[in-house]
């Protein structure tokens, strides 16, 4: 089963090399990360997305919690979230096939972020299961580029991963 | 208001944490450190032959102590020929301190000379590493390395610094913080107390119950624990490699070591059990032998410090975090608050079973009439002539297993071997490391002519710091534990196993300054180590010829259950 994991980590210098390093020596798996600076600038707050078992994902956060930089620890996946992934996607876009690229991306409520004669290219923010979903609905034929930013996630209502 | 160099302040950090002996070896990103060393005279430099032998010295101060070994080694060839040694205390959870050497902080990342990433190499086999920043924070970063390796489940911790850092003219204030707080690092020091007595209904509830204990009773101080708790009960108790003088060697309710090459009535015991209370012990596959099959009708309580090693391998029933001993102690106030005991007629029939178990096979091994001696003759002899007191530092290979199996331990920490990474080498410098803090102490070196010969250079550390260890060489010209596996396995193809031009033991240690005696007959063996270990003064190589065909029994069937085992080369369960 795929789960999101959360952490919050000290914003050191190698403390990324660290989680990463965890990943692959213990041979878990990850499907996307995401890093980035906190509102607390001693903070990173480090997104995985991952596959494994139930005793897989026990080992990956015993381990997480294991790494000295690693401040807190919480696997999304066990309550009500909310998963976010920005895509931006370039498209071959002329005759016909622009006009079906503009109406889908409205569909999906994507944006057009840039425009020259012959592409598009838009921008769209969902889970990954929806932007998958618009990739598969317009057929890959046409897309020159994908860049998607990997999973951030936040826990609903009140829950929150701060220290 | 003490002004000190980055230099001085790391001598002067180790001094503060109570360092006596550094093990290390010099080199050009050090030079400063190495001048401070040299105009101070409380801390203590051991100059070794090669980096590895200061991290295994250090590493096995720790393992006869539990306090975290220093050593001390240059950047690039000097950090690297480290790493073995990290890894070794790194996979025994063993507390260490390593000051690495680094290039000056503009010359990182440019290929410099002698420059190698140590953060990045060391990262899988450290606990934490730690690269210096800012010469001022020398002191804080020590502590926090010595706090890290020595609490929770203990580890290495390197701590890298850039030559800049120590420049001798650049001068700080010197602080030395009283206590150590990290935000993202508080071990758990206290048991769950529902899950402790969830552990204790279990214990009273079993008939057929195995006390089975790792090196976390050793390292965590547990063992007159663990002794008056399998004595209040009258569990059997059975020790991993790592575990071994845990309990008690010589005590009626010790079992023997158990998994791979574990005894008979341990792996049996193991099996049939139906409670195993598992301490400080991490089931790790030379243990537990094929999971799947693994004592199929225990239930199992896991003690130990880290979360990370309870369900790892093998699922606990009632998993409980915590220090061993105190977990332990706990679990005692209940068996007193409550006046219960486990069914008595249950546990006597239990400890008749293992006791037909034990007469089976207790420990038997073959003396036919060949005039080689047997390497586990050899053990015994040891095991007489120290009174079982002795420190045996092991390399690794057959020797390890039968010192492990022959040499009765009545006491922790004096079993000195590496049990996770398996590391030859080991052995002597271990040696080393143990005499040096324990002069008076009888110390000897189990080990082989293949493993003595990784580390060989060490003799002459010996000789200059006068660390008079008795090596107890057993040499039967192969690799025996390889050539084990071929005999086994590869229809006796000795592929690489066999040890020709051996050099003469007796002349290369007599060039070092020591002595060497060699024997040959089992008849001359007790006199020959008598007289060894009444040199008290000298270091005596004792270089042994011992069967090269004995192989190492009981040896479980791999991917069988707990019970599978050969017990001799004709014999299976």
């Amino acid at each position: 089963m795929r789960h999101i994991i959360s952490v919050l980590l000290e914003n050191e210098p190698g403390a990324l090399s660290r989680v990463v390093g965890l990943f692959s020596q213990r041979n878990f798996n990850i499907e996307s990360l995401t890093v980035a600076p906190t509102d607390d600038e001693t903070l990173s707050r480090l997104t995985v997305t991952t596959v494994g078992d139930d005793r897989v994902i026990e080992q990956i956060t015993k381990q997480l919690n294991k790494l000295i930089d690693v401040v807190k620890v919480v696997d999304l996946t066990e309550g009500e979230h909310i998963e976010r992934e920005l895509m931006m996607i370039k498209f071959k876009a002329s005759g016909a096939f622009r006009a079906e690229v503009k109406r889908t991306a409205d569909i999906f409520r994507g944006q057009i972020i840039d425009i020259t004669p012959n592409t598009y290219t838009v921008q769209l923010v969902g889970s990954s299961a929806k932007l998958d979903a618009f990739i598969e609905s317009l057929g890959t034929a046409s897309i020159m580029e994908v860049v998607r930013s990997g999973v951030s996630g936040i826990a609903r209502g009140e829950k929150v991963l701060s220290i | 208001m003490e002004l000190l160099s980055g230099a001085e302040m790391v001598v002067r950090a180790l001094r503060d944490e109570g360092v006596k002996y550094i093990y290390g070896y010099p080199g050009g990103a050090l030079l400063h450190v190495y001048d401070a060393i040299f105009q101070q005279d409380e801390v203590e430099h051991i100059l070794v032959r090669h980096e590895q032998a200061a991290t295994h010295m250090a590493d096995a101060y720790a393992r006869a102590t539990g306090k975290a070994g220093v050593a001390l080694v240059t950047s690039g060839p000097g950090a690297t020929n480290a790493v073995t040694g990290i890894a070794t205390a790194y996979m025994d959870s063993i507390p260490m301190v390593v000051i690495t050497g680094q290039v000056m902080s503009h010359l990182i990342g440019e290929d410099a000379f002698q420059e190698t990433d140590m953060i990045g190499i060391s990262r899988p086999v450290v606990k934490h590493n730690f690269s210096v920043q800012r010469a001022e924070d020398i002191p804080a970063v020590i502590r926090k390395a010595f706090h890290i390796a020595q609490t929770g489940r203990p580890g290495p911790v390197v701590v890298d610094i850039p030559k800049d850092m120590t420049t001798p003219t650049d001068r700080f204030e010197y602080v030395f913080p009283k206590s150590v707080k990290m935000r993202s690092y508080s071990p758990v020091t206290k048991g769950h107390s529902g899950q402790i007595k969830k552990a204790f209904d279990l214990l009273m509830a079993a008939k057929r119950p195995v006390i089975y204990s790792g090196g976390g009773v050793i390292m965590g101080d547990a063992s007159d624990e663990l002794t008056t708790l399998a004595k209040t009960l009258n569990f059997p108790v059975t020790n991993t490699l790592m575990g071994l003088g845990g309990y008690p060697g010589t005590d009626r309710q010790f079992v023997g070591m158990l998994g791979m090459h574990g005894s008979y009535e341990a792996n049996m015991a193991m099996h049939h059990a139906d409670l195993i209370l598992a301490i400080g012990a991490r089931f790790d596959d030379r243990v537990t032998n094929g999971t799947d099959k693994f004592c199929p009708t225990a239930k199992i309580v896991h003690i130990d410090v880290d979360p990370a090693s309870i369900s790892k391998t093998i699922r606990a029933d009632v998993p409980i975090v915590g220090p061993a001993k105190g977990v332990i102690e706990e679990i005692m106030q209940l068996i007193k608050s409550s006046k219960k005991m486990p069914d008595a007629e249950a546990l006597d029939t239990w400890w008749k079973q293992i006791d037909e178990w034990r007469t089976r096979h207790g420990g038997r091994y073959r003396i036919d009439d060949s005039e080689l001696m047997k390497p586990q003759q050899v053990i015994e002899m040891l095991s007489k002539v120290t009174g079982g007191d002795a420190f045996v530092c092991s390399d690794v290979g057959q020797h390890q297993m039968f010192a492990a199996q022959y040499y009765k331990f009545n006491k922790p920490n004096r079993w000195i071997n590496s049990g996770g990474l398996g590391t030859m080498g080991f052995g002597l410098p271990a040696a080393m490391g143990v005499k040096l803090n324990f002069p008076d102490a009888d110390v000897a070196c189990v080990t082989g002519e293949g493993s003595i010969q990784m580390n060989i250079q060490e003799l002459s550390t010996c000789n200059q710091y006068d660390l008079p260890v008795k090596i107890i060489c057993l040499n039967n010209q192969s690799l025996g534990m390889v050539r084990q596996w071929q005999d086994m396995n590869y229809e006796s193809r000795h592929s690489q196993s066999y040890m020709k031009s051996l050099p003469d033991f007796i002349k290369l240690a007599e060039s070092y300054g020591h002595i060497g005696m060699k024997v040959d007959r089992y008849a001359d063996l007790e006199a020959a180590m008598t007289e060894a270990f009444a040199l008290k003064d000298r270091l005596v190589f004792m270089d042994i010829a011992v069967d090269p065909f004995e192989h190492v029994y009981p040896m479980q069937v791999p991917r069988g259950s707990m019970r599978d085992m050969w017990l001799s080369k004709t014999e299976r369960t």
